[in-house]
């Protein structure tokens, strides 16, 4: 233990996804001997970050206005909606280039185990968008894990209804794992060989 | 230090760091234990789809200070694929497997019966067999009574007279006599306690042939005396779907507590 400021910093940090006790300590004690210009620096990015990022009203990804980039561009088709999980695994899909839809972002996966259901996620606002006809493919793009299969599961029991062709990414993707992940070949395999789901 | 094996049903997976996870498991021998599992979260790890929830597989793990480290595993029954294809049963199981870590109370404590009834149930889920509402219901049942809470459904739970009875208490561990009956009891219909006796005896037969009110009556009554026992709220539960289909809207309704 450290003393007051240095520990708080320390535990701040260690709240932080993928940051264990010893690299909290160590990125603590390297702002410490930083050069305050630096370390004010970083404070503003994450003031400013905190202060405009805010989420797209239709489509749930980050952004900086009402609507993101993406729902913005006339040139994007939106015929074509693709389901994903997080913000992040939007940036993983457009790295790949292989996608000219729109996009639609749960907020996470099903899990009951922790207490997310069905009504936790953005399925009603999918839901929403699908009811005009502009909408004829939904790609379902949840992590290839467990959760996501099942939330891809719920979606596809839902949606068939609705008159949509459903499709899921192709295999390929390692199952258990994180599609943030995916290497850009790989995931964009996937979306060439994406399947019907019958459910 | 050294190496050990078991078999094991995962349970529960975290993330931790970067790429590896946390695995909860219920081992044959062990009991419940919690195990590192390296890497699992990259593209190209082996280990990763193995090391899903519902999962039975023969594990190798070696023994550490902290958490134990997973070194092999090889898959007995992939029950995951046939429990997530199907969304009732991918909630009904969920809750087992939350049953399953609540009713082992600390680590490494054997506790074979409940990985016999976990694995039994589970497989019986993954295959369809029956439908997944009354799969999970005689987990619970079962799994409490091996945990030394076992229900009575005809006999009455305080003095043994012979029943069947009308009246129905939590506190009391199930049906009671007039003579024993606490204020505030319930009164479930005859046909749902004709259920859940089925259910906690493994009469299948009889237990199909009880309509969808016993049904439900049932799991609401088997969820508030799982409930009663288990010290905190079970998250799963109130997910459970136990419709054909339903609506984003109708899921959270499906067991009152
Ligand atoms: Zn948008």
């Amino acid at each position: 233990m450290f003393e007051g400021v240095v520990q708080d910093l320390i535990d701040e940090l260690g709240r932080l996804p993928g940051i264990g006790p010893k690299s909290a300590q160590r990125i603590a004690f390297h702002l410490v001997q930083s050069d305050p210009v630096d370390v004010q620096r970083l404070i503003t990015a994450m003031q400013e970050v905190t202060r405009k990022v805010r989420f797209c009203e239709v489509c749930g990804n980050v952004s900086e206005e009402e609507r993101c980039r993406i729902c913005r561009d006339p040139r994007r088709d939106p015929s074509i909606l693709c389901v994903v999980e997080e913000p992040k695994d939007v940036v993983a899909i457009e790295k790949t280039r292989e996608f000219r839809g729109r996009y639609h972002v749960l907020g996470g996966a099903i899990s009951p185990i922790e207490g997310i259901g069905p009504d936790d996620l953005r399925i009603k606002e999918l839901v929403g968008r699908l009811s005009s006809d502009e909408v004829t493919e939904v790609i379902i793009a949840t992590d290839p894990n467990l959760e996501g299969e099942a939330t891809a599961t719920y979606l596809a029991r839902w949606l068939k209804p609705m008159g949509v062709r459903i499709t899921r990414l192709a295999s390929g993707l390692p199952v258990g794992g994180d599609l943030e992940y995916a290497d850009e070949l790989t995931l964009g395999r996937a979306f060439e060989g994406r399947r019907l789901l019958d459910v | 230090m050294r190496l050990y094996r078991d078999e094991a049903v995962v349970l529960r997976t975290q993330k931790l760091g970067e790429s590896d996870r946390i695995i909860t498991l219920l081992t044959r021998d062990r009991g419940r234990i919690r195990a590192v599992a390296r890497g699992v979260r990259r593209p190209g790890s082996r280990l990763g789809a193995r090391v899903e929830p519902f999962m039975l597989v023969d594990i190798q793990l070696y023994e550490r200070r902290t958490l134990d480290l997973i070194t092999q595993v090889e898959t007995i029954s992939p029950y995951a694929r046939g429990i997530v294809a199907d969304y009732g049963r991918y909630t009904a199981g969920t809750a087992m497997l939350e049953t399953a870590e609540r009713l082992t109370q600390a680590e490494e404590e054997p506790s074979l019966q409940l990985f016999l009834l976990l694995v039994g149930a589970l497989r019986s889920l993954a295959a369809g067999e029956y439908p997944s509402g009354l799969v999970l219901d005689a987990f619970l049942l079962r799994s409490l009574s091996v945990s030394g809470w076992a229900p009575s459904f005809t006999d009455c739970a305080r003095c043994g007279e012979p029943g069947p009875h009308r009246a129905f208490s939590l506190a009391s561990g199930g049906s009671v006599c007039p003579g024993c009956r606490p204020p505030g009891s319930a009164a479930p219909g005859p046909q749902t306690l004709v259920l859940l006796g089925a259910l906690l005896s493994g009469d299948w037969p009889t237990a199909l042939t009880c309509d969808q009110r016993a049904r439900r009556e049932g799991s609401g009554l088997t969820a508030a005396y799982l409930q009663w026992h288990v010290e905190r709220q079970l998250r799963s539960l109130r997910l459970v779907d136990r419709e054909d289909r339903t609506s984003p809207q109708e899921t959270g309704q499906g067991m009152p507590v």
